[in-house]
């Protein structure tokens, strides 16, 4: 077990390549009670939400949920979420951990729309159920149509006779479903998931699994590719950001830096020699010093050590030399395409 | 488990002591928490090592860690096996996966380390 922002949290189950292949194979479950939950409501709930996150609100339908940024007024991360539209005067936010009451507090003071902002982490507990087999899986302990939920939609329903939020989405490049129950029905829910899934294979999967898989995807990790010295420009994250929605909290830094153009940007990288560049290394181009690996790992899908990491704007592209500085040497390394893994629809 | 004839650091290395030649491994406490073990980094024979020094390193796929050799000499012997097959570290750390075998220079250091009694108080504490 490990410290996680005060959870503690399992690294691994039976292993994290196990673990992996299971997700990517079949299916996982994972605890990730973690995650931080924050509410929106009232009339003037849309408004507040648009006013503070970077993706359009407004484009989201009853029951539809988006990945978007919550940003300082420079224009860098205060956090990665999910933004879920539970009704016209309801917003859901998934949100990371560490980030909860930081976000809770940001959010309030931009509320100059009245709306009611409800820091509501400890009544949720969130199980995430992920990979091929995913669905077969829940479907056995839900009378919801799991395949009537398109990606990134959820619904209200119940899994194993407890009210619950299903949702569509994941962390993992995978087909699967995050669900929000109450707390005290957690620990049997999780139970009677590895019970359904138990001729699928299924595995309880831990952070390390969740770390390698989200990264074969390229999903960012907050304080790893994104913190509040980074922007979505920089973090090719720039999808997320619609500019011409009208104000927001950073739409000037971001309007600027799209005008000068940014000078860094995240990019995929695969190891050539032997090592791993991991979190914090150097990247080296023709031997100087020219960026940071952000995150990287052997990828149990691949059989190769892949990684994300910032160069210069001009090297941020596929098929470029670098080295990455391990242990005082320096090893072979190129960008590549990403996402690493992407899976067969 | 933890085989009494050796003896234990707190850095989860053990050595197995024999006239002058050590064998000097990681504990299976130590696989367990690195997990799947995908690099072993060793010195090439004749290299001398010091107690408390680094030996070399030990990769999973979430993190590198340091190994310190538990007694000092010059090494005569380097597993081959890990070289191509790093996961049997996982599979028999007590083992066939030992890592080095060292000519000891000062034999009286081992008297130094934990029994495997200790050992295991030392690793049920830390928990």
């Amino acid at each position: 077990m490990v410290d996680f922002g005060g959870w503690d949290m399992p690294v691994q189950y039976s292993g994290i390549i196990e673990e992996h292949n299971a997700v990517r194979r079949a299916v996982g479950v994972f605890d990730v009670s973690h995650m931080g939950e924050i509410e929106i409501r009232g009339p003037q709930a849309a408004a507040l939400a648009d006013f503070v996150t970077t993706n359009n609100v407004a484009k989201l339908k009853m029951g539809q949920a988006h990945y978007s940024g919550l940003l300082y007024e420079h224009g860098g991360f205060v956090d990665d979420i999910l933004v879920h539209k539970v009704a016209e005067d309801h917003f859901f936010l998934c949100v990371n951990a560490s980030n909860q009451d930081k976000d809770f507090e940001h959010i309030r003071a931009h509320n100059r729309f009245d709306a009611e902002v409800e820091n509501a982490g400890p009544r949720y507990a969130q199980l995430a159920i992920q990979g091929p087999r995913a669905q077969a899986t829940l479907q056995k302990l839900t009378p919801v149509d799991l395949g009537a939920i398109r990606y990134y939609w959820f619904t209200d329903g119940e899994v194993a006779g407890t009210p619950a939020c299903i949702a569509h989405t994941g962390y993992t490049g995978e087909a699967g479903f995050e669900i929000y129950v109450p707390p005290g029905e957690a620990e049997r829910i999780w139970r009677l998931v590895l019970e359904a899934g138990a001729g699928f294979g299924i595995r309880p999967c831990g952070l390390g699994a969740r770390n390698t898989l989200r990264l074969e995807a390229k999903m960012a990790l907050y304080g790893h590719e994104i913190d509040a010295s980074i922007s979505p420009f920089e973090a090719d994250l720039g999808w997320i950001v619609k500019l011409d929605k009208g104000e927001f909290v950073g739409r000037d830094a971001l309007v600027r830096q799209k005008e000068s153009g940014v000078t860094r940007k995240l990019v995929g990288f695969e190891m050539r020699g032997r090592g791993i560049g991991r979190d914090g290394y150097e990247v080296y181009l023709g031997g100087t010093p020219a960026g940071w690996v952000t995150s990287g790992s052997p990828s149990p899908t691949l059989c190769k050590n892949i990684g994300l990491c910032y160069l210069p704007i001009e090297h941020a592209l596929a098929g470029e030399a670098i080295q990455i500085m391990i242990r005082n040497q320096p090893v072979d390394a190129v960008t590549v395409e990403t996402p690493f893994y992407k899976r067969a629809k | 488990m933890y085989p009494e004839n050796f003896r234990y650091t707190k850095e989860h290395e053990w050595v197995l002591v024999e006239g002058y030649t050590g064998t000097i491994g990681i504990t299976d406490h130590a696989q367990e928490e690195l997990g799947d073990i995908v690099y072993v980094d060793l010195p090439k024979p004749g290299a001398h090592v010091d107690q408390g020094k680094s030996l070399g390193s030990v990769e999973s796929v979430k993190a590198v860690s340091d190994v310190y050799s538990p007694v000092s000499g010059e090494v005569t012997e380097v597993n081959q096996l890990l070289a191509d097959s790093p996961e049997k570290l996982n599979q028999d750390p007590h083992g066939a996966a030992w890592l080095v075998k060292i000519r000891l220079s000062a034999p009286a250091e081992a008297a130094n380390l934990m029994t495997a009694a200790d050992y295991q108080s030392y690793i049920g504490a830390e928990k």
